[in-house]
């Protein structure tokens, strides 16, 4: 074996000759190499016919292939193969699985959807997937909301109503919280009065004198808050004005101040500069009645609604 | 008859023959794209970016955002999902550069306008974490405090003008966006009128929340809260864009 592997070996060349001397090997491909790259060729050649492929002037060869679909119309179409009749096509497919669900929310009502196991494993899967795109981002996953920015949709508490048709109406139209400042009306000290007022009801130690001042103001035409936050304080769900007694808290970050000094000064910031943010955008151009309805179940569901 | 060794011998023949066989994926793939006819959708709504939401297009640009984020969405199941309606190409018609992209660190943003309230983009830029605690997205806390430069504004809607976007310099460009546009929006596409719409747009919109200035976030905030909302696709049929294809 050593001794043929001494043989000299004389490769093949192509014939090019430069210089006199100088030779160029030519190394031919492996078969099933070669084979392998005229079948790709064969393949393009039949994509060529079967798909849309050559452009020729204003147009293109649109291929053999085609796609019939119903378009939202119900009129049914034949086009050549492309990208978006293929999503029609598979669109209408999952919305054609979904429909028999949809059209069980939509006719049923809202109160009876989660007693259906059936329907509400629907809910609990296609919800999740709904608000993780498009409610996380602000009342964040699982529904706890985030100080200072999406109320908790988990707890007892609501702005705008916790009853499915209430919860109906915020998805699809949106909301947006508005409340005046009154940092020009009222004195530094009226506001550290009603803010113990506030405070009061949550049983904090505030100097009860201060407290009682700020009851007196609350009720009176000078700060006016009875107007909005309800006689009782309890908030009044046509104007999204929050309960201010329940301990929960979104604007002012009342938990959050260590003293007692501290929650004084978070309510009485509100109190100076009011609100003009809590916006919720609108999903009615976004999702679909049936989705939202879904939404509105889940979410209803989450806890807390009523 | 022709022999190889022409060409290998030749290095101008070699250069120009080389330089014709590397341009046909271009001139096939690229060039009939021009001539197409069904390329871009007649479609209602479309304009080029006003003032302020063109210098958020420019803070886009600069902050690198289109290294993770897309504006394209594609026309398959998932994506219309959870991003909407696949994007057109009319969509795209006024940008230089398109920032369609196919990095997605980040979901894509064609269709993000209106989706989340200002305040939402504002916290969410300044902080992403606070919002999205998953989120790897870095802070842009410098938007909210640095002013935004409009000094050069004209200068920029002229380069794009250059380019083929309609902002008018004339009263008979002007007079052809009112026909295209409409009155409302052919004021916005003026460039004499450039600095003071800008002002009054961050103003009246006042994106970050902060009336005090105009900050680079409110005219970035003004740029996202734009994207994709030009279409109104209620108003077509859900197969209008299929004949495009």
């Amino acid at each position: 074996m050593s001794v043929n592997n001494k043989q000299p070996h004389v490769p093949q060349t192509t014939g090019h000759v430069w210089d006199g001397d100088l030779q160029e090997y030519n190394n031919p491909l492996p078969n099933w190499w070669l084979i392998a790259f005229y079948m790709t060729v064969v393949f393009a050649i039949v994509y060529w016919f079967m798909y849309p492929a050559w452009p020729i002037g204003r147009t293109h060869t649109k291929g053999l292939m085609m796609i019939t679909y119903t378009n939202n119309q119900g009129v049914t179409k034949t086009v050549h193969w492309n990208t978006r009749a293929l999503l029609m096509e598979e669109t209408n497919e999952a919305v054609a699985a979904q429909k028999p669900y949809y059209d069980k929310i939509a006719s049923t009502p809202f109160e009876n959807i989660a007693k259906d196991p059936e329907l509400n494993s629907f809910v609990l899967s296609a919800g999740k997937a709904l608000f993780s795109d498009n409610c996380a981002p602000c009342h964040q996953q699982g529904g706890a909301g985030k100080m200072g920015l999406a109320p908790n949709l988990t707890d007892d508490d609501w702005l705008w109503g916790g009853h499915y048709k209430e919860i109906q109406q915020t998805i699809t139209n949106g909301r947006h919280g508005y409340m005046p400042p009154f940092g020009s009306v009222l004195s530094d000290t009226q506001m550290t009065q009603l803010a113990d007022y506030i405070l009061s009801f949550e049983k904090i130690p505030v100097d009860p004198a201060s407290a009682q001042a700020g009851n007196a103001l609350f009720h009176s035409e000078t700060a006016a808050c009875y107007y909005c936050h309800g006689a009782d304080a309890k908030g009044r769900v046509a104007h999204g004005s929050a309960n201010l007694t329940d301990g929960i808290w979104l604007w002012a970050n009342v938990p959050g101040g260590k003293t007692v000094a501290d929650k004084e000064s978070a309510i009485k910031k509100v109190i100076t500069g009011g609100l003009n943010k809590g916006v919720m955008p609108n999903w009615g151009e976004r999702l679909s009645a049936e989705q939202i309805k879904l939404l509105t179940v889940y979410e209803h569901d989450l806890g807390g609604g009523q | 008859m022709f022999k190889h060794e022409w060409i290998e011998t030749n290095i101008g023949l070699l250069a120009v023959l080389t330089m014709l066989a590397i341009s046909i994926g271009g001139l096939v793939e690229i060039a009939p794209l021009f001539f197409l006819k069904d390329t871009v959708e007649k479609v209602d709504g479309v304009r080029p970016y006003t003032p302020l939401e063109l210098r958020g297009r420019d803070i886009y640009q600069r902050e690198g955002c289109y290294l993770c984020h897309s504006q394209m969405i594609r026309p398959f199941r998932d994506e219309a999902l959870r991003y909407g309606h696949y994007s057109l190409a009319a969509e795209s018609q006024y940008d230089h550069p398109f920032q369609w992209g196919s990095k997605r660190t980040g979901p894509d943003l064609a269709r993000v306008g209106q989706k989340y309230s200002n305040e939402w983009m504002t916290q969410h830029l300044v902080s992403p974490r606070s919002v999205v605690p998953q989120s790897v997205m870095p802070n842009f806390p410098w938007l909210l405090t640095t002013p935004l430069d409009y000094s050069d504004i004209e200068e920029r809607m002229r380069a794009l003008r250059q380019t083929g976007v309609p902002y008018s310099l004339n009263q008979t460009e002007y007079n052809a966006n009112v026909k295209k546009f409409g009155a409302d929006t052919a004021k916005l596409l003026d460039i004499s009128h450039a600095r003071q719409n800008l002002i009054a747009q961050a103003e009246q919109g006042n994106y970050d929340g902060d009336r005090s200035n105009i900050s680079e976030m409110d005219a970035l905030v003004a740029y996202l809260q734009v994207l994709g909302t030009m279409v109104d696709f209620r108003k077509y049929d859900d197969d209008a864009f299929v004949k495009y294809r």
